[in-house]
Order: C-alpha cells, then structure tokens, then sequence
C-alpha cells in the first residue's frame, strides 16, 4: 500500500478522492432513497400562514385548498380578510411576489373574535352547528347550544344560519397567554428626534 | 481535564468567537439577522452541524489521508465531508421529524457555505485536537456563532424602526453594530 502512494503520489491521491466522493456519492443515494418524503414543502408554509379560520371567505372551502391553489395555480395571495395585511405581508415574504392590498370582494379585516350564543335565546335548531368549519360548537337537537371558545376560530359562519339570530362575536381581550410586547412605532418617530435642520413644524413632524 | 475543556468551550464561545473576533461565518452573521425567528433557527442548525462537522472531518483526516500521507488534501476533502454531512443531516431530518425539519429546515443547506464550519475543520487539524476536544471546540464555535447572531438580531430588529440618520440607514448601520460588537467582544481576550 505504502509502496504504490510512493510511488504513484498522484494516482493515490485521485483514488483517495474519487472513492471518497463515490463513497459519500453512494450514502446520499442511500439516504435519498431510504428517508423519501411525500408532500409539498411549501404548500406547507403557506398552510402555517393562513389563519386556520376554515371561514371559506376565499372562496375555497378551507385554509389548506387556497394555500394548495397559491402554490399550484398562482392564485392571488389577497383573498384571506381574516389574515389581514399582516397575513398578506407574510404571504408576499415568503413567496418572494409583491404585496397587494386585500381584495374588497372577499370581505374587510377586522379585529379576531369569537362566537358568542345568547343561551337563554336559544331554541336548539343544530344549524350553527352543520355550519362550524372547526366544530366548535356543542349541542344537541332541542338542546341549548354553547361555543367552546378556545377551538372558535371567529369565521363568523354560525351567524348567518341561526334562525332567532342569538350568537353574538365578541372581540377577543388580551390575555396573559395572548399579549406581547410591542416593539416601537415606527409612524410615531417624529416624537423622538430631538434635533432637525427642518425650520416649519410640519416638516419637523414629517 | 473537566476545566481543560471548559476552558476550550469558553475560549470557542467568548475569546476566540469566529464572527467577531476570527471574523469567519460572516455571511449568515449579516445575511439572516433581520428577524430574531430566523437568526434563531439558524443558529440551531448551525450548532447542530458544526458539532457534527467537526467529528466528521476529525474522522476523515485521522483514519483516512493521515494513514495514506494525503494530508494536502484536507481542504477539498472537508469541503467534501461537509456537503455530505449537511446533506444526510437534512434528508433524515426530513423524514425523521417534521418539526425539527420546520425550525431547521432553510437553513441546513445554507449552512454549506459558512465557512466557520471549514474553519473549526481545519483549525481542529491546525491545533491537533483529539477526537473529544475536536467536538467541544466545533460545539463552542456554533455557540459562540449563536450567540452573536441571537444578540445582532435582537438589535436589529429595534434598529430597523429606530431613527437612524438617512445616510446610515440598513446595511450600514449593521456594519457599525457589528464593529462594535466585536469591539466588545475584543475586551474578552486574556479571560482564559
């Protein structure tokens, strides 16, 4: 062995690599083949931005259908009012596309809310719950109804089918689990600059 | 022997840190500190393959150039080992756990090209490290790596909307931060 690299310095230096790299050429094929994986990565990622409201407002029957027609199809990123600019912003980061303002047509942002039912009101009909993406409502035929509020996502689907028109969104109070710290606001800068060269006060603000 | 090698993790970590004062890995130290999320995962995934790296190359160099006197190839071999590492790491993560895969995920195959990752790998064989102290100097590295990143971030991200003097804006007042930083960091030399 140590007589061939001596003499065939460079002859055993190009086997060591070659066989290296087929060695590690061979693992990868190996490891490609043995650890397969199914499914669309990035399907995914736009599934982890969509809010989960399964509100149908998109026009698709739920978060996953419209993040798989983004993907495949080039469906415009703007159709999701429960995301809202945040959701679209993200959207646009990750796909690396211009962010485009939310598409009136599928309906307006508003503040995340959870479904309420006025109990006494209600005459137990189950149509809030043949409308529930989530089911998040609990109930029986002739039974009083009740949302169980940490599985409400706020679609707002309940509140068109109920016939005595009891439920209620209440918008959502921070909580110890929900609140976090706000960074600074960025349009409320013109408060910290202490010195300008501008001379009027509306360019100082600016 | 246990103070040996908590003297090698610390000098890794704060005397000789490879961003600021080796000044190695310093794509993805400006490249991925916009968002402290994303500074994070990729500070997991860089300890997870720099530790990996470093015993791997260790292996490369010790069992097979060293014995066939290729020493000469260390350079493209690592380059080599590396790739693989990164590769193989990224496959079984995949399949092996998802949600691992979602916090490293991006980041694996970027990691290919941090060449503090071929820094400790060459440095290793520099120092004549053992086996052991090999993967405590790769470990140290990534955490010294990660700790920068984790610090750099966090001050962006309070840059980004601070008031920064127009011409300073973005990159530039980056590069300051980080020379700072490593100003700072300058200050740790002769704790160990």
């Amino acid at each position: 062995m140590s007589d061939f690299i001596t003499q065939y310095p460079l002859l055993a230096a190009l086997l060591a690599l070659v066989s290296l790299g087929l060695g590690f050429g061979a693992l990868l094929g190996f490891a490609a083949v043995r650890f397969r994986t199914e499914g669309n990565p990035i399907v995914e990622q736009i599934n982890e931005i969509l809010p989960q409201t399964q509100c149908g407002q998109c026009g698709y029957p739920g978060c996953r259908p419209y993040a798989e027609a983004i993907a495949n199809t080039d469906e415009a990123i703007n159709k999701c009012p429960p995301g809202g600019e945040a959701g679209i912003q993200a959207l646009a980061d990750l796909l690396d596309v211009e962010a485009i303002p939310l598409d009136e047509e599928h309906g307006e942002e508003k503040a995340k809310a959870v479904a309420y039912i006025r109990e006494a009101e209600c005459i137990g009909c189950t149509k809030c719950i043949q409308a529930c993406p989530v089911d998040a409502i609990l109930g029986a035929a002739k039974q009083m109804h009740t949302v169980i509020t940490s599985e409400c996502t706020g679609c707002d689907l309940c509140v068109e089918p109920c016939p005595v028109d009891c439920i209620d969104m209440i918008s959502e109070q921070a909580s110890l689990r929900s609140w976090q710290w706000t960074l600074p606001d960025p349009v409320s800068r013109e408060v910290t600059i202490i010195a300008t060269d501008a001379t009027n006060p509306e360019e100082r603000a600016a | 022997m246990l103070a040996d090698y908590s003297i090698l993790l610390i000098g890794a970590i704060l005397v000789n840190n490879f961003v600021l004062v080796q000044f190695l890995g310093l794509c993805p130290f400006m490249g991925v500190s916009n968002k402290l999320e994303t500074a994070m995962g990729m500070s997991m995934a860089t300890t997870f393959v720099l530790t990996l790296a470093s015993a791997a190359s260790y292996l490369t160099y010790n069992f097979l150039l060293a014995p066939l006197g290729l020493e000469y190839l260390r350079t493209i071999s690592f380059i080599l080992v590396i790739a693989v590492v990164v590769q193989f790491t990224e496959m079984v993560v995949r399949k092996s756990s998802p949600l691992l895969h979602k916090v490293l995920g991006v980041y694996l195959p970027l990691i290919t090209t941090n060449c503090a990752v071929l820094g400790v790998a060459l440095l290793n064989i520099n120092k004549e490290h053992n086996f052991l102290q090999s993967l405590f100097y790769g470990f140290g590295a990534a955490l010294g790596f990660s700790l920068v990143l984790v610090l750099f971030a966090a001050m962006r991200e309070r840059l980004a909307v601070a008031d920064v003097p127009v011409p300073f804006r973005g990159a530039a007042i980056g590069m300051i931060t980080a020379g700072l930083m490593s100003l700072a960091f300058m200050g740790f030399a002769g704790l160990v």
